[in-house]
């Protein structure tokens, strides 16, 4: 087996490190999980010359060596641990050209570290434009490092950077700063109690929040030292941060030249419409529109033919394999169609996560958050939050996974908790089929009954969010301390490489992460509605043929499958939860409905059909569905549905957590089963709560 | 009575005196947000909150509440 060179790229977020780490990887990349958190961890593959590679891990952007979140947290813990498999040869510092100073400051820490470095000057391409100069050889003198300036733009400079981590060997260990320069007697105690350990890593482990764990502070004996308090170490590290500037500025006097006037940016006018107080609102709306229109709309197209595709695939499995029994009808309508379910969502995720990626890499997100920060923070939620929740009316699931870009846990989780409060593409359905039933023809000023309730409704589900993120927000505790500064960036044309990449990765983690989940579901509910206990289910057949003899051909096999159902497992849960649901003004084909309601919510219309008996055609059979709905009873002859019983049933559609898919994802996004626990069970208790009101004052 | 960064109005430039409160996140002074470097207020967002700077040649955003903790002296121009 070769050498492989173990590089760690680092850097502040918006540098554009993660262009670098494409441009050195390619597609020889993958994204995981660190161990126990929901930080993504991404590598790759960088091939160098004469059979050398290198392992190339892409560290999440920080400011600085002092943590805030769990993702910069990463990069410490990673650096501080030698034994840890990737501990880096070489460490590659990405930074911008434009703001070298600030970056720098990274740098030095990393570089007191005593880790190989090596300094890549990002977009070098704006360097002209801007009228920077910088002198290389005398920076990377006095920085003690190589250099290299690189632009992913114009594919420049990475040829430089490979060779660069192959010779990392060569590299200066000497370190920028003297530490105990910070405070000299403060720190000769220090060296004084701990002969054996490194003065600037004792540092770092001391000033570090207690909780941030890993690091092992244990092994550190201090009754010998006398430690400061938080303050005190907050004054030290303020003074570090002077240190590190005072010897930056020093540097960048002589090395770097801003010629002012040939700077050229149009920061400044894109600022002055997209910040405005007025046209700022108007053009985020506007975008939100168009992303909206694409997932709710332009997706339906795949989607459309991603579902019949599975439909024939699964009818042809049926017809191939007809003589496997049980096992065809495993795999045709659990297995394929549960992959059916997973596959049809990926239009609207990579809908959704195109036009976040490019709204990411132009810049424009930090402006949005800008506008929307203080509206929000009133609801609990960040300026960030109003993202997911308008996707969110397309489809939950990929409004979860845009909340990623939240930092502040508490903000995150909530926007997580309260989004699929909003009404998704999958209620639709049944809103329009139940609307159509019980929601009496006329107008009001013009505007149908039918259309103000479906809009209502859409209300309904937005103000629900919005309200219980303000309860959350008080009942919620975090003990990390919050705070909100937000780096306003550069405005950039995105680069096409890194939005699909993007697309690509994020539609990967839904369908792998959250389609196992989805999968073993659908299975858990074919089975359900495929056997049944005793006679009645098995002998099925029989029993309908005598009990209506007139029935032929399709009308028999429809009336054979919706006897099955009814004395199926899923039936027979159907029945048990009756008594439950029928002060909502259910009845047990509801109930079964609502059940299946879990693997997506549209379902309730199809298993209401076969129940009802009258085939899975929907369209055709629209109004035949529509009338034996319309005319179903009750034992006692009322009709099932009434205004009374469709109301409830909306509300409780509008309200009710019935998707498995969302679950799934929460787990997914929360890293743990009792956030989507307190969804699927307090979603569904308000539901029921306020369906119970609405049928019983309404009956 | 001394100015904060919050009592900046629109396009105003000032030195930063003091940003020593314990309650400023470490973040904010490793951006830049230190003594002696000049910050520029570039655009409010409605209700003056949260406030759009240029400190130090950083562009970020930071809440008023934060905002109201550095103390600065105004450049006259």
């Amino acid at each position: 087996m070769s050498k492989q060179i173990n590089v760690a790229l680092i850097g502040n977020p918006n540098t554009g490190k993660t262009s670098v780490f494409n441009a050195l990887t390619g597609l020889n990349q993958k994204v995981g999980n660190y161990p126990g958190i929901t930080v993504d961890k991404k590598e790759g593959i960088c091939k160098l010359s004469r059979g050398v590679k290198a392992h190339i891990l892409d560290l999440p952007g920080t400011y600085s060596l002092n943590a805030s979140s769990l993702d910069e947290n990463v990069v410490i813990e990673l650096l501080l641990n030698k034994n840890d498999k990737n501990y880096p040869d070489v460490a590659v510092i990405v930074s911008d050209v434009e703001n070298l100073k600030r970056n720098l400051l990274l740098f030095t820490q990393i570089k007191d570290l005593k880790i190989p470095t090596i300094l890549a000057i990002n977009m070098a391409d704006r360097m002209s434009r801007k009228g920077i100069s910088l002198d290389i050889e005398l920076l990377e003198k006095e920085l003690k490092t190589k250099i290299t300036l690189v632009s992913t733009r114009k594919n420049e400079g990475i040829t430089d950077l490979k060779a660069l981590i192959e010779n990392y060997k060569t590299l200066s260990t000497e370190p920028c700063l003297d530490t105990s320069t910070i405070d000299t007697e403060y720190f000769n105690s220090l060296k004084q109690a701990f002969p054996n350990q490194d003065l600037y890593k004792l540092w770092v482990v001391i000033s570090q929040d207690a909780n941030f764990g890993k690091i092992d502070r244990n092994e550190l004996d201090f009754s010998k030292f006398k430690t400061k308090s938080k303050s005190e170490l907050k004054r030290l590290q303020q003074k570090e941060t002077i240190k590190r500037y005072q010897f930056i500025n020093g540097v960048l006097k002589e090395g770097q030249t801003i010629d002012v006037t040939k700077a050229k940016g149009l920061r400044a006018q894109f600022d002055r419409v997209l910040t405005h107080k007025v046209w700022g609102y108007v053009i985020f709306f506007v975008i939100l529109l168009t992303i909206f229109q694409a997932i709710y709309d332009w997706a339906t197209v795949p989607m459309d033919f991603i579902d019949s595709s599975f439909a024939s695939l699964a009818d042809w499995i049926k017809v191939t394999f007809s003589g496997g029994g049980k096992l065809t009808n495993l795999i045709a309508e659990g297995v394929v169609a549960g992959i059916g379910g997973i596959v049809i969502f990926i239009p609207q995720i990579a809908f959704l996560f195109l036009f976040i990626a490019v709204l990411e890499e132009s810049g424009y997100m930090s402006r949005v958050v800008f506008l929307m920060d203080r509206i929000m923070r009133r609801f609990g939620l960040s300026g960030k939050s109003i993202v997911p929740l308008i996707s969110g009316t397309a489809c939950a699931i990929p409004a979860i996974m845009a909340t990623r870009n939240i930092e502040n846990w508490k903000e995150r989780l909530i926007t997580i908790l309260v989004t699929p409060f909003t009404t998704c593409s999958a209620r639709l359905p049944v809103y329009l089929i139940i609307i159509a039933l019980v929601i009496p023809e006329g107008r009001f000023l013009g505007l149908s009954y039918q259309a103000l309730t479906l809009m209502l409704l859409y209300l309904i589900g937005f103000g629900m969010a919005v309200f219980s993120a303000y309860i959350l927000d008080k009942i919620l505790k975090t003990n990390r301390k919050t705070f909100f500064v937000i780096e306003m960036p550069s405005y950039k044309v995105p680069l096409l490489k890194n939005v699909i990449l993007t697309v690509i990765e994020k539609t990967k983690t839904f369908v792998f992460e959250a389609g196992r989940i989805i999968l073993a579901i659908s299975i858990v509910l074919w089975i359900l509605a495929s056997y049944g206990p005793g006679k009645e289910f098995n002998n099925a057949e029989t029993i309908v043929e005598q009990t209506y003899p007139e029935l032929q051909g399709e009308q028999l096999e429809n009336k054979v499958a919706s006897y099955k159902l009814e004395h199926s497992f899923i039936g027979i849960v159907g029945k048990t939860i009756e008594p439950a649901i029928r002060p909502l003004g259910y009845d047990w084909k509801i109930g079964i409905g609502l059940v299946t309601s879990f693997a997506a919510r549209e379902v309730f219309v199809g298993t209401l059909a076969t129940i009802y008996s009258v085939g899975s055609a929907l369209d055709d059979d629209d109004k035949t569905i529509k009338n034996r709905m319309a005319n179903e009873v009750h034992d006692n002859g009322k009709k099932v549905f009434t205004l009374a019983s469709g109301i409830s049933l909306l509300l409780f559609y509008a309200f009710a957590m019935q998707c498995m898919s969302t679950l799934a994802i929460v787990k997914r996004e929360t890293n743990s089963w009792k956030w989507p626990m307190i969804q699927l069970f307090g979603m569904s208790l308000i539901a029921y709560i306020v369906a119970l009101i609405a049928f019983q004052i309404l009956k | 009575m001394s100015l904060t960064i919050a009592d900046l109005k629109k396009g105003e430039k000032a030195i930063i005196v003091d940003s020593s409160s314990e309650d400023i996140p470490l973040k904010l002074l490793e951006m830049g947000c230190l003594p002696g470097n000049i910050v520029e207020l570039l655009q409010v967002a409605p209700f003056h909150d949260p406030i759009y700077l240029n400190i130090n040649d950083s562009y970020l955003a930071i809440r008023k509440e934060t905002a109201a903790l550095i103390l600065i002296d105004i450049i006259n121009e």
